[in-house]
This record gives C-alpha cells, sequence and structure tokens, in this order.
C-alpha cells in the first residue's frame, strides 16, 4: 500500500527515510507529469511519498563569507527574488519553465531528478556546488559531479534526503547562458551552455565552462579550462581549433525526440566558440 | 486512502475528505463544481488551470491536495469579485483578448500575479510573465494589449491585496 507522508519537520523526515522506502516529494512539478493519469484521476505511484516541500528547514538561503547557502526546497522563483543573489547565478534559473512551474519547482528537485538537460546543473558544476547529504545516522557534504552519476540516477540513498546546495561564490566580470529549445517557456533542453570568466586585457585569468544535455552527465573539463588560463585574446583564436576538439571529445549527445546527436554536438560547439570569440570582452 | 485537508478557497475554510494525491484542478472541477479553472495539458505546459496558491501562480494539474494543508487557493471564481477582474475583465474585452476563451481565466489570474508584483510592467514583462499561458486563438498580441491597458485604467489599484 502506497503511503503519503507530510512530516512536520526534517527530523520526522529523515526517520521516515529510515524506515521506509519513499520518493521525496518537494515542488512535485516533475513527479506529477512522470505519473500523471487520465484527468480526474488520481496520479499513480508504486512507492510510498514523502513531502518534503513544505520543511521551512529546507527553505532559507543564507551567505556568509563568500558562501551561498541554499536549502534543497527553496523554489526557483524564491532564489531569483533573492536579491543577494548574484545574476550569473541566477541567468540559467530566470529561463527555466514558466512562472507558475518556477513557483514550485525547488533547485533540489532539479538535482535530485540528476537528468542530463536539468537546467540549473551546467551552473552548479561550472560553480562547484557542493551538495549536503543527511540520514538519520550521519551529515556529509559530496560535489555535484560526484553525485550525479548517469541520466537520472545519483549516490542518495534510501535513507538520505538531499538538504542543502553549498555554492561558492567570487566577482564574476562575464557570464554566458545559452539554453536552447524548441519553445522559450516550458521546454526541455536540447543543449545548454554556461560559462564564466574573469581576466583583463592581458590575459584570462579564470574561466569555467560547463554543457548540459550532451552526455549522461554535464560535462565540464579542468583540462580544457587549464588550456585557456593565462592565453589572451589573440591566442584564443590561434588555439580554437584545440579547445573545441578538447571538448568534441567529451560531448556525446544521443539522438532522442527533441533533437538529434549532430545538432547537439555542432550547436554545443559553436555556443563555446561564441562565447570564446564574441562574448569575451575586457 | 482518504486524509482531511484544510485549506482556504476563496476566502473561506475548506475541510474535505480526499485522497491526498488528488490533483487540485480535479478538485476544483469535480468535488466543488468550480469549473472556471479549465484543464488543458495536464502536465504544466499551457497554464490553462493556473490559480494562485498563497498569492503565487500555480499549474493546479500539478499540485496533489497534501500539498494544500494550510495554504489558500483564488481561482477565477473568487477573483471575478474584485476591482482589479472589472478592471482586467473591461480591457479585456476592449482590446479583443478573448476569442475561444479556454485560456482566459489562467491568463487573468497570471495578470494578477504579474500586476501585483510589477503595476507598471514593461510590454517584454508582460510577455515573460505570460510565458507559460498558451493561447490558441488570439496570438498573444491581444492579450498583452489587454494588460497594458488595464495597467494603466487599473492604476492605484494592482498593489493593493485581495478584499474578498
Amino acid at each position: 500500500m502506497v503511503k503519503v507522508y507530510r512530516p512536520l519537520n526534517l527530523i520526522e523526515a529523515l526517520d521516515i527515510r529510515n524506515n521506509e522506502n519513499t520518493i521525496v516529494f518537494a515542488g512535485g512539478t516533475d513527479l506529477m507529469v512522470k505519473h500523471r493519469e487520465w484527468s480526474g484521476a488520481v496520479p499513480k505511484f508504486s512507492t510510498s511519498l514523502l513531502f518534503i516541500g513544505h520543511l521551512t528547514e529546507l527553505q532559507t538561503i543564507n551567505i556568509d563569507n563568500n558562501s551561498l547557502k541554499i536549502g534543497a526546497a527553496c523554489t526557483l522563483a524564491q532564489i531569483l527574488n533573492d536579491k543577494r543573489i548574484p545574476d550569473y547565478l541566477k541567468l540559467p534559473i530566470a529561463q527555466m519553465a514558466s512562472p507558475s512551474i518556477r513557483n514550485m519547482g525547488t533547485i533540489g528537485g532539479n538535482i535530485g531528478n540528476s537528468s542530463p538537460a536539468g537546467d540549473t546543473l551546467p551552473m552548479l558544476y561550472a560553480l562547484d556546488a557542493q551538495l549536503t547529504i543527511q540520514s538519520k545516522s550521519k551529515t556529509y557534504a559530496v560535489g555535484i559531479e560526484d553525485f550525479i552519476t548517469g541520466p537520472g540516477q545519483n549516490l542518495l540513498k534510501p535513507d538520505e534526503i538531499l538538504s542543502e546546495i553549498t555554492i561558492p561564490l567570487s566577482n564574476y566580470r562575464q557570464y554566458y547562458y545559452r539554453k536552447v529549445g524548441s519553445r522559450k517557456a516550458n521546454c526541455i533542453s536540447k543543449i545548454s551552455f554556461f560559462a564564466l570568466a574573469n581576466g583583463d586585457a592581458a590575459q584570462i585569468h579564470e574561466v569555467r565552462i560547463a554543457f548540459g544535455a550532451v552526455a549522461p552527465t554535464v560535462i565540464r573539463s579542468f583540462e580544457a579550462e587549464t588550456l585557456l588560463k593565462g592565453i589572451n585574446k589573440s591566442q584564443i583564436s590561434e588555439r580554437l581549433n584545440d579547445i573545441k576538439s578538447s571538448y568534441a571529445n567529451l560531448l556525446n549527445p544521443v539522438d532522442d525526440r527533441r533533437s538529434t546527436k549532430i545538432y547537439r554536438q555542432k550547436v554545443s560547439l559553436q555556443l563555446l566558440e561564441n562565447f570564446l570569440l564574441k562574448e569575451l570582452v575586457w | 486512502m482518504l486524509n482531511m485537508i484544510n485549506f482556504k478557497l476563496n476566502g473561506k475554510n475548506i475541510n474535505l475528505k480526499i485522497h491526498p494525491l488528488k490533483r487540485l484542478v480535479d478538485i476544483l472541477r469535480d468535488d466543488l463544481q468550480l469549473t472556471g479553472t479549465k484543464e488543458g495539458c495536464g502536465e504544466g505546459e499551457c497554464g490553462a488551470c493556473a490559480v494562485l496558491l498563497d498569492d503565487k501562480l500555480v499549474n493546479s494539474c500539478l499540485v496533489p491536495a497534501a500539498l494544500l494543508e494550510d495554504k489558500s487557493v483564488l481561482t477565477i471564481e473568487g477573483y471575478r469579485n474584485t476591482e482589479k477582474f472589472k478592471v482586467l475583465s473591461a480591457c479585456f474585452e476592449k482590446a479583443g483578448s478573448v476569442q475561444c476563451g479556454f485560456c482566459t481565466p489562467g491568463m487573468i489570474l497570471a495578470a494578477e500575479a504579474l500586476l501585483r508584483q510589477n503595476p507598471k510592467p514593461l510590454e517584454g514583462e508582460i510577455r515573460a510573465a505570460l510565458a507559460g499561458n498558451l493561447c490558441r486563438c488570439t496570438g498573444y498580441n491581444l492579450i498583452v494589449e489587454a494588460i497594458l491597458l488595464a495597467a494603466k485604467e487599473g492604476e492605484g489599484l494592482w498593489s493593493k491585496s485581495i478584499d474578498l
């Protein structure tokens, strides 16, 4: 018998996770679609549900020492409306879904879904987000790139809850995000591209680049980012082909109903080129 | 499996014995006979089922009953008793923004959600606020015009809270 739990607090939620196999339900914007039935019928789940979207412990946003801590059940709208959060972090979130979905959907849900096309993920990979995972017996941190292991796959164990996302903040002078989809609102990305950079007229000091929806997980390459560090504008043009091919080897897109392998590969690399040649202005 | 769910609907307290996963759109239309809220796609894409949940625009096809506990829901039936609705309604008429009318309740509530936050929206801001609401008749321009007009004609009204 499928049960529905609405715990009063996080401790109670962790108790339930400890005792029973459950699906964690935060905003429900994906779960309600995945499990929907005919109009008028109750959505069908084969595992008990644990509601956590209402838990205040998971809804706070704090900034200290250049570190942003976002509760996993914060809605996307809550993040967008928080004036303390820098624009480069809001850029992909502002283009996600629609106003009504952003009012319900949570950042923790987007991570927990672990879709290769999850729209917060390239930004979170680029910023080295750390996830806090809690169970009844322990709390630990894991990097997002280690947490997500494949399409819809992650390390979360049946007794655990993703409780918080920690993002190191910095002053990035350049930030660039493109989402490619078939409708401006509410579409699942065919591909997405997120990049941040710092530098001056002489050279690039720091660059962070992440590709979404072109491999089983988000692609980020520290090796390729190192190739870009310390070089100047004219060197970017000279080394463009090397940089593009180092990424080309990492991208492994698929053909599906949203797009094709060839389109995804080509447009992703073109977005990389646009960022490096046209968007970087010092 | 039935649970007692308590929430506020259009200003009135509601207690319902209901399946905790039943969708709000079905509760409104089937249990409470409030058929102003429409179901289009049933998956959050079209906005025809939009209502305000604690003053925020949501798609009622994605909201299970368990999420309603202690919350406040405003549907088009409640909103239509307000001064703000009268302005929006007159402006939708004036601009010719209603053709088949199926998207209109959602459009009106999306407009309310926008104008409450931003009483003098630019055209682009209106389009962004309506991005989750599909209309297959008007081509949107007529709806955008109506909201621009309503912002002007209802000046001073929009930032006020709704008194039912």
